[in-house]
């Protein structure tokens, strides 16, 4: 849990967009100057073919990759990749900073179980999470695939995951004021769509978490559901709806929020590792 | 006949014909009508688990939107010796597919097919166990 908190604090408030990768084939971390320069050269190319992103703006786009060594679980995962594209406008004086358009960062966290199966010549990071315009992510997704033979599927996280981070991390100890745990339901079937949002005080989460968890540390399916079930009866005896038979579509807690779209918020450097290592698990078992 | 839940209202069961079959329907993407089944459970005479239950979930292929854990519902299969079938029905083909397999099942436990009756569906599903 040594991360370096300087080093992860891009990762922090922003909404980042959850892929599973295949193994990467044949990459060579030592070439990561020589990759930048090829996506670079790809970018420039896509634009000339017409894929520009933006019409009337004359933009150099620059490719950094990185290699983030204490982004990982264990000495066993292949250490973080991260990929940045940022502009220079031309136009622009000399003074001018180069402007972040997009990232994008490779991860595997705990993922051993998975990198152990796989051929020596293959590079396991199954987490991909970008941020920035879907035209940038499509194009470094397109050369990654090109280039190492892999492929990129949209993560979506289901009603029954989000509700294991919703119990998860409405546990989580936290040294500072906590916001309120809320979740977000969408009712099917109704000629106008319905969002509900369920918001409970942090405290009241924490103390209810508690009462359920036998075991510290460890957490089982029976313990998520009867956190649930709670939760859907308290609203019940208020309310007279059955969210259970509302599908859940967000949950949002002071550690992170999910998105079931695939869309992740990690608020506190504190659980990163864990957050990470979920959504590595979510990860290698779409690819499985 | 459908019902979203157990028991049947008592003032039509002189009008009713003898029940057959009963199909348990789970919708994967409620947890509520898992609850909704396992509380209606109760209400089914014993002599109904003998080859005359099912369940029948329907909505996996939607498994993004699953809100209930398949592992529960086998198990919720074994506990009263009764098959799952898991289905689709928003796909014509896997819909058509299930009514017919449904219907087929009806017809045993009807007794419309000679030496078959609704006693053979305990057997199978025990041969399986202890494989």
């Amino acid at each position: 849990e040594n991360v370096d908190l300087q080093k992860t604090a891009f990762l922090l408030r922003k909404a980042w967009t959850l892929y599973s990768v295949t193994p990467l084939y044949r990459f060579r971390r030592a070439r990561l100057r020589d990759y930048a320069r090829l996506l670079s050269a790809f970018i420039a190319a896509e634009k000339q073919k017409g894929l520009a992103v933006e019409v009337g703006v004359e933009l150099d786009i620059k490719v950094a990759m990185s290699s983030l060594p204490d982004l990982r679980g264990t000495e066993q995962d292949q250490a973080a990749i991260l990929v940045q594209l940022s502009s220079r406008s031309r136009a622009s004086s000399r003074n001018s900073e180069d402007k972040l358009l997009w990232s994008g960062w490779f991860c595997s966290v705990y993922g051993d179980d998975f990198s152990e199966n796989v051929p020596e010549s293959f590079t396991c990071l199954p987490l991909f999470l970008t941020h920035g315009a879907e035209s940038y992510t499509a194009m470094v997704g397109s050369w990654f695939q090109k280039t190492f033979d892999c492929s990129f599927r949209r993560l979506a996280i289901s009603p029954l995951n989000l509700s294991w981070m919703v119990a998860m991390w409405a546990g989580c100890k936290l040294d500072r004021a906590a916001s309120a745990v809320e979740l977000i339901f969408s009712v099917p079937h109704l000629p106008q769509s319905l969002d509900i949002s369920y918001a409970i005080h942090p405290e009241d989460a924490k103390a209810l978490w508690d009462t359920v968890q036998k075991t510290p540390g460890e957490i089982t399916q029976e313990e998520v559901d009867v956190f649930m079930d709670c939760l859907y009866s308290h609203f019940y005896r208020h309310f007279k709806i059955h969210l259970s038979a509302a599908k859940l579509v967000k949950v949002s807690t002071v550690v992170a929020s999910a998105h079931c779209d695939g869309i992740i918020k990690i608020l506190h450097s504190q659980y990163l590792s864990g957050v990470l290592m979920l959504l590595t698990e979510l990860a290698i078992s779409q690819i499985q | 006949h459908i019902a979203t839940s157990l028991p049947l209202p008592s003032e039509r069961d002189h009008l009713r014909p003898r029940i057959d079959l009963i199909v348990f329907m789970i919708d994967i993407k409620s947890k509520y009508s898992l609850k909704n089944v396992e509380a209606s459970l109760a209400y089914v005479d014993a002599s109904f688990f003998l080859g005359k239950v099912c369940f029948l979930v329907t909505g996996v292929g939607r498994l993004n939107s699953c809100s209930v854990e398949t592992n529960a519902i086998c198990k919720l299969g074994e506990a009263y010796c009764s098959p799952v079938i898991f289905c689709e029905l928003e796909l014509e083909g896997i819909r058509v597919a299930t009514a017919q397999r449904l219907l087929r099942i009806l017809q045993i436990c009807a007794g419309h097919i000679p030496g078959v009756s609704a006693l053979s569906f305990v057997s199978l599903m025990r041969n399986s166990d202890d494989d």
